[in-house]
């Protein structure tokens, strides 16, 4: 069994004369979950990007289980087995889903494309059941449900085809407090069920510290800072890392210290 | 209590607010104050009523909702003022800063036009003499003049909410009411733009009404939270012995439930459920259904504010604060 569910070698994207991505690598166990943090700019999102195969890298791979990612393959059947390895969940559910689809047909209708031909019903149940929905919550639509069910309606549709990575992109920014604890929660359930693994991209250490192994941090498209999460946060070693630290308010917190330090770095 | 002598910057009392089509008021009984140059943070969750609060103080109310108490800025009725008076609230006493400065701009116009539009407008100053003092307030906030003639587009979203601030305090506002006004920059942004707000605050002595969902931000920032939920205050005072001895379980949970640097890894205390819906009655205590020290008369009677033991200032709306005390958080 391959070691690594994930592995980005070397990636490189330009953008007319900015290096968006600039020599990114990483690797993400089978089951693990590697945080990807940093400010805008920093090419976070142009990465998440290229793994899911929403842009292209200029040079550079991305390898699921030690094989290499079929990013320019056409037609249907590669696009498809594409979408089977790494799925995606947005910062924001409601411009993810179609507001005509009930929530049980969204899950259908991915699975009736990857898997045509079988009965649906059981693993509908399953997956909705896997991210905490009643039977109710099956029968709206994304404008009836909070958003926090719109989130577990994306994550069900993308735990749908099984896929070996979930690209999370800010996926609990936009959730209250006490909303984003049970998303949290929730996934901290679903890696350990599934042994899926995460890319989770975001500017929030809290949430960095909550739900990653290891974690790399970005600047400026380049990777400045990478380790055990634990350590990273613990004993950071690059100035950015600890400028980002000091910039979580606190009591006792110091803004001017911290915009000096900025400027100075 | 009313001081004779000093009105408060903003003084909210009894607000409820009724809109058409709900079940139960939006705001109901919000009573809440800020004093000549204080910081206070308005924290709560979405649909908590917090956004709505600090639009009263702009008389700024949705279409159809009916409005009962009062609110008052420097002594004088906001609820009760006329077209005049509200024109010449909003340009100078009163002044607001938004989460996302891009939507609060006219991309097609400059800067320097946007910054002196107001004054020039309403007649407060003339056009030199605007452009004069926007030039100040811009070097004020750390930009440079030559902002004056450029695009929105042109510029960073940090510098943008800059130069809002800025627009801000054209007028020379008795108060400012910030809501979420960093939540759409990156964090050494945000200690940037809350920096520079607590320097203008010293330097112009302006009230600041700090408006946002982080419990942390508010603690870090403000000499006093309100803490709002459903459309209540659930609990009030000095930030410091709010964080360290929430009164009111729902305070509680918040702060167990955000992720935070130095808390053990591992699972989070969720709060289970959702806030009410506004298509529901409450009889009782808004967070009694979620709450795990509710008993059979938070359904029946809502809470009313009580002060802590020997801390008149920090208040909890709460049939059970005491037995709150003492407990661990993340019960």
């Amino acid at each position: 069994m391959p070691e690594y569910a994930l592995e980005a070698v070397g990636l490189q994207r330009t953008f007319g004369s900015v290096r968006a991505v600039d020599d990114v690598s990483f690797a993400l166990p089978e089951g693990g979950s590697l945080g990807i943090v940093g400010e805008s700019g920093s090419g976070k999102t142009t990465t998440a990007r290229i793994v899911v195969g929403l842009e292209q890298a200029d040079d550079g791979d991305v390898l699921v289980r030690g094989r290499a990612r079929d990013v320019r393959g056409r037609g249907r059947a590669r696009r498809l087995a594409r979408a089977r390895q790494v799925q995606m969940v947005f910062q924001d559910p409601y411009l993810s889903l179609d507001p005509r689809t009930s929530v049980e047909q969204v899950l259908r209708e991915t699975l009736r494309l990857h898997f045509p031909g079988a009965d649906h019903d059981r693993r509908v149940r399953e997956l909705l059941d896997q991210v905490g929905l009643g039977s109710r919550a099956a029968d709206a639509r994304p404008r009836q449900l909070s958003g926090g069910q719109r989130q577990r309606v994306a994550i069900a549709r993308a735990l749908a085809v099984k896929p070996a990575v979930l690209v999370l992109d800010e996926a609990v920014a936009a959730l209250d407090v006490s909303v984003q604890a049970q998303i949290l929660n929730l996934l901290a359930d679903i890696r350990a069920e599934t042994r899926i693994g995460y890319l989770f991209i975001t500017h929030d250490l809290g949430v960095v510290r909550c739900v990653t192994d290891d974690v790399i941090v970005m600047r400026q498209g380049r990777v400045v800072e990478a380790g055990p999460t634990a350590e990273v946060l613990a004993t950071p070693q690059h100035p950015y890392t600890r400028l980002l630290l000091e910039s979580v308010p606190r009591p006792g917190w110091d803004p001017e210290a911290i915009a000096a330090a900025r400027r100075a770095l | 209590m009313r001081p004779t002598q000093t009105p408060h910057t903003l003084d909210v009392q009894g607000l409820r607010i009724t809109l058409p089509g709900t079940a139960r008021p939006v705001l109901d009984g919000v009573d809440l104050h800020v004093a000549a140059g204080e910081t206070i943070a308005l924290v709560g969750e979405s649909g908590s009523g917090k956004t709505l609060t600090s639009r009263s103080a702009l008389n700024l109310l949705p279409p159809g909702a009916v409005v009962e108490g009062a609110v008052r800025v420097r002594g004088e009725d906001v609820l009760t003022m006329d077209t005049d008076q509200l024109r010449a609230l909003r340009t100078s006493a009163v002044a607001m800063i938004f989460q996302d400065p891009r939507a609060a701009l006219n991309p097609l116009r400059r800067i320097g036009d946007f910054l002196t539009e107001s004054v020039t407008l309403t007649g407060t100053m003339g056009r030199a003499d605007a452009t004069a003092r926007a030039a100040e307030l811009l070097r004020a906030v750390g930009l440079n003049d030559s902002v004056l003639r450029k695009y929105p587009g042109q510029v960073s979203g940090g510098m943008l909410q800059r130069v809002m601030i800025a627009a801000a305090l054209m007028g020379d506002p008795a108060l400012l009411l910030a809501d979420e006004p960093t939540t759409a920059l990156d964090v050494t942004t945000q200690a940037e733009v809350v920096a520079l707000l607590a320097e203008l605050r010293e330097r112009f002595g302006t009230g600041l009404l700090f408006v946002t969902h982080d419990l942390d931000l508010a603690a870090a920032i403000s000499d006093r939270v309100y803490v709002m939920y459903a459309g209540r205050i659930a609990e009030s005072g000095p930030a410091e012995a709010l964080f360290a001895r929430p009164r009111h379980p729902y305070t509680a949970a918040l702060l167990a439930s955000t992720p935070r640097l130095e808390a053990p890894q591992g699972r989070l205390a969720a709060i289970d459920g959702q806030p009410p819906d506004l298509r529901q009655e409450l009889p009782g205590c808004p967070f009694a259904a979620r709450c795990h020290l509710a008993t059979e008369i938070c359904a029946r009677q809502a809470p009313e504010p009580q002060p802590a033991p020997g801390l008149p200032r920090h208040q909890a709306a709460c049939h059970h604060s005491d037995r709150l005390e003492g407990s661990p958080v993340d019960a």
